[in-house]
């Protein structure tokens, strides 16, 4: 009988990758990560003042949307709390000409860099502001001003595009630098193998950044990957690969600025893993008790990137005592000044539902909007400017 | 008989498989100790132990790839790709090699497995955690693919997709996961594939529909009844391979099609009926068949509410055919 050919079978060895239990262990400072962290000198008392600030701004930023979220005024949000010092040592360690291709939690990174709070609030409300006209689902950012594109939410995607692009700045000879992002999850991806490799044999100027945060949605790091760490899977492809303490944001702009300088010398790619912890769940709609333990939570806790960065700037006099609170303060004024302008902002316009499907709107489509139109009219659904298109 | 959430629906069927045969295995991305993004595998874990259950690493194409393996190699993989807009990286695996496996093999290697995956909208996911994509699939020979649309079909179409010899895709409409509920039988229990169910006996007008928009074409035939139309409505619940016969069957009894689903209109799977109705039974047609679908657009977020039919648009149709 077919049945009694498979006893009780154990595909799982213990403590092999899918011993979801492995805790995700604090950073141990390689000699490679502190090696390309000290050859960058350490930033002046106000470059320090405005990574903190960046790093308030994006944890403001997430409080804000949560209360948002839980007031239904927006339908999700995925925070970045304890990722602070990864993306904005990251975004900061880039040129504005540079691109930052982001992952999913990059929001942070994009603020940083110079995206508009505008653009951020107004894509969360996915309203008539919305530069991607409220299409996208919430967390979904994109500025161009700042090179920061348009991504969508299948992972791993946007890893051979970060390629692409700077094979073009290679080939058009730019002297810009393509900074993809992309989580711990992502490196079984399709397209993070694909990007790497090609990104490795063309010899483009990009830099990997893997933040990984320990988990990916419910599944570990360590049941990511039976390798040590991310960082050595670059050898494989044949490029450096560093692991960088994610919590210390002065480290992740060293080394990132280190790597990045190296594809900005023609010297190709790097891979460096942003070793940090989502504190929160995956998305406002995920319960991270059901699969991981508190302990490993609070032991992260202790090593909170703001607290880290606060208390050292306290302790070299950088910062005053106090002044953290009056930082926060004012970015909340900011903040909230700017949710209320975007509360007021109407929703998309019916025609973008038909818009942008290609350069023009072809006549099938002009047909389907027209039918549909005429009984939104009637129903009374219909706004100024949806009218009909001319066929 | 217990009432169950069509979500809770597909956990017991796959709780009624692995407790009846060893070799039903259920993996994909979050499914172990979190039970899913929507609790289809709650509890699985627990009861079968992480070898039967597990979750992957973030790898479509490797799900799919390592589920015809085991097949090929005496294990009845099921296999869940987390929303149905993520099944692409797998493209290759499913119509390139699930689906050829038996033809290229004149019948020597088989994979028996079943993807399930969530489709469809309405709960503001955007363009990447909505799509109906059954027109792709179905587009491939050597696939079978099934859309439930009540808790007892859920089951009864799952275990039967389970016991099936050949690949089977199966598509939950996560619209209806908790908003459907309904009676569902205990134990063991098969559904046919590659059978219709008739939704509403009616006279004037016959209404094809499947997965989430099946109490959508309802609630429009009722509204329709207050109008003095009476409607017929087919559940086609397995769209591949399609029971021709008894949609053939159900469009003749009225003569007066309407067709509905989400996914956009060009080359989607109203087509398909539409041809079949042209070529074999133009004859007792008594008005031009109408078809009520999503725009042929990437699916929207914050108008998805306009994009997928209601039961306004479906009424319209209904009426548009009825007069005709
Ligand atoms: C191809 C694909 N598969 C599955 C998903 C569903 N999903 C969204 S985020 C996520 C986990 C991502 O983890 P990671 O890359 O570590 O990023 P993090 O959320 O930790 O920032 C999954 C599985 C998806 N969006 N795309
Ligand atoms: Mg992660």
């Amino acid at each position: 009988m077919r049945a009694s050919r498979w006893p009780t079978v154990d595909l799982a060895p213990d403590g092999g990758p899918w011993d979801g239990m492995i805790p995700h262990s604090m950073p141990t400072h390689s000699e490679s990560s502190q090696a390309v962290a000290s050859r960058s000198a350490t930033p002046s008392p106000e470059v320090q003042r405005s990574l903190l600030v960046d790093m308030l701004r994006v944890r403001c930023v997430d409080q804000r949307m949560l209360k948002l979220q839980r007031a239904g005024r927006i339908g999700f949000v995925g925070t970045a709390l304890g990722l602070e010092a990864a993306l904005v040592g990251a975004g900061r360690a880039l040129e504005p000409r540079d691109w930052l291709w982001s992952g999913l939690r990059e929001g942070g990174a994009a603020l940083a860099r110079g995206m508009p709070l505008a653009d951020y609030i107004a894509q969360m409300y996915c309203n008539a502001n919305d530069t991607a006209k409220g299409r996208q689902m919430c967390n979904h950012f994109q500025h161009k001003g700042t090179n920061y594109p348009s991504w969508s939410s299948v992972i791993g995607t946007q890893v051979p595009h970060g390629v692409g692009a700077a094979y073009a700045t290679k080939l058009r000879g730019g002297g810009e630098v393509h900074s993809i992002h992309f989580g711990d999850g992502a490196t079984s991806s399709n397209g993070f193998h694909s990007g790497l490799n090609l990104a490795a044999v063309w010899k483009v100027p990009a830099v990997f950044v893997c933040v990984d945060n320990g988990w990916a949605i419910s599944v570990p790091s360590s049941a990511q990957t039976a390798a040590a760490g991310f960082a050595a899977k670059a050898e494989a492809y044949g490029i450096p690969g560093v692991t960088l303490d994610g919590n210390d944001v002065l480290a992740v702009l060293g080394g990132v600025s280190a790597a990045v300088a190296r594809a900005r010398r023609g010297e190709g790619p790097t891979l460096v893993v942003l070793k940090t912890y989502r504190m929160l769940g995956h998305s406002s709609s995920d319960d991270p008790t059901k699969y991981r333990d508190q302990a490993e939570v609070d032991a992260w806790a202790k090593r909170d990137p703001v607290e880290l960065f606060e208390a050292l700037l306290l302790s070299q006099g950088v910062l005053q005592a106090g002044e953290r609170a009056a930082m926060e303060a004012r970015l909340f004024a900011e903040l909230d000044l700017e949710i209320h302008t975007q509360e007021a902002a109407p929703p998309m316009a019916l025609r973008t539902l038909v818009e942008d499907v290609y350069a023009d709107v072809p006549r099938h489509l002009r047909q389907q909007y027209n039918r549909f139109i005429t009984v939104a009219e009637r129903l009374g659904h219909a706004q100024k400017g949806d009218g009909a298109f001319p066929l | 008989m217990p009432t169950l959430t069509l979500v809770q629906a597909v956990n017991d069927a796959l709780k009624t498989a692995m407790r009846r045969d060893p070799t039903v295995i259920h993996f994909g991305e979050d499914v172990g100790p979190k039970g899913g993004v929507f609790l289809a595998s709650d509890g699985l874990t627990k009861e079968f132990g992480k070898a039967r259950n597990f979750d992957t690493p973030l790898s479509e194409d490797g799900i799919i790839g390592t589920a015809i393996g085991m097949a090929m190699n005496g294990l009845k993989p099921v296999a869940e790709i987390q929303f149905q807009d993520f099944i692409f990286p797998a493209f290759d695996q499913i119509v390139s090699e699930a689906a050829k496996l038996r033809y290229r093999s004149g019948g020597q290697y088989t994979a028996p497995m079943v993807i399930r995956t969530p489709y469809g909208g309405g709960i503001r996911g955007g363009l990447y955690h909505s799509q109906s994509g059954e027109a792709y699939f179905c587009h491939t020979p050597g696939l079978k693919v099934v859309v439930p649309s009540t808790p007892e079909d859920a089951k009864g179409l799952l275990l039967a997709s389970i016991e099936d010899p050949d690949p089977v895709l199966f598509l939950e409409p996560k619209a209806l996961y908790r908003q459907v509920k309904g009676e569902v039988p205990e134990g063991f229990y098969t559904t046919p594939l590659s059978t219709l169910r008739t939704v509403r006996t009616g006279k004037d007008v016959t209404v094809f529909c499947y997965g989430a928009m099946v109490p959508v074409c309802s609630k429009a035939a009722e509204q329709a009844a207050e109008k003095g139309i009476d409607c017929l409505i087919v559940d086609l619940r397995t769209l591949l391979p399609l029971d021709e016969e008894g949609v053939l069957e159900a469009a003749r009894q009225t003569g007066r099609v309407v067709i509905v689903h989400e996914a956009p209109r060009f080359c989607g799977f109203g087509a398909e009926i539409s041809a079949m109705i042209a070529e074999n039974i133009i004859e007792y047609m008594e008005a031009p068949v109408a078809r009520v679908t999503g725009f042929d657009t990437p699916f929207p977020n914050t108008l998805e509410h306009h994009y997928m039919p209601d039961a306004r648009r479906v009424l319209d149709a209904i009426e548009h055919v009825a007069k005709f």
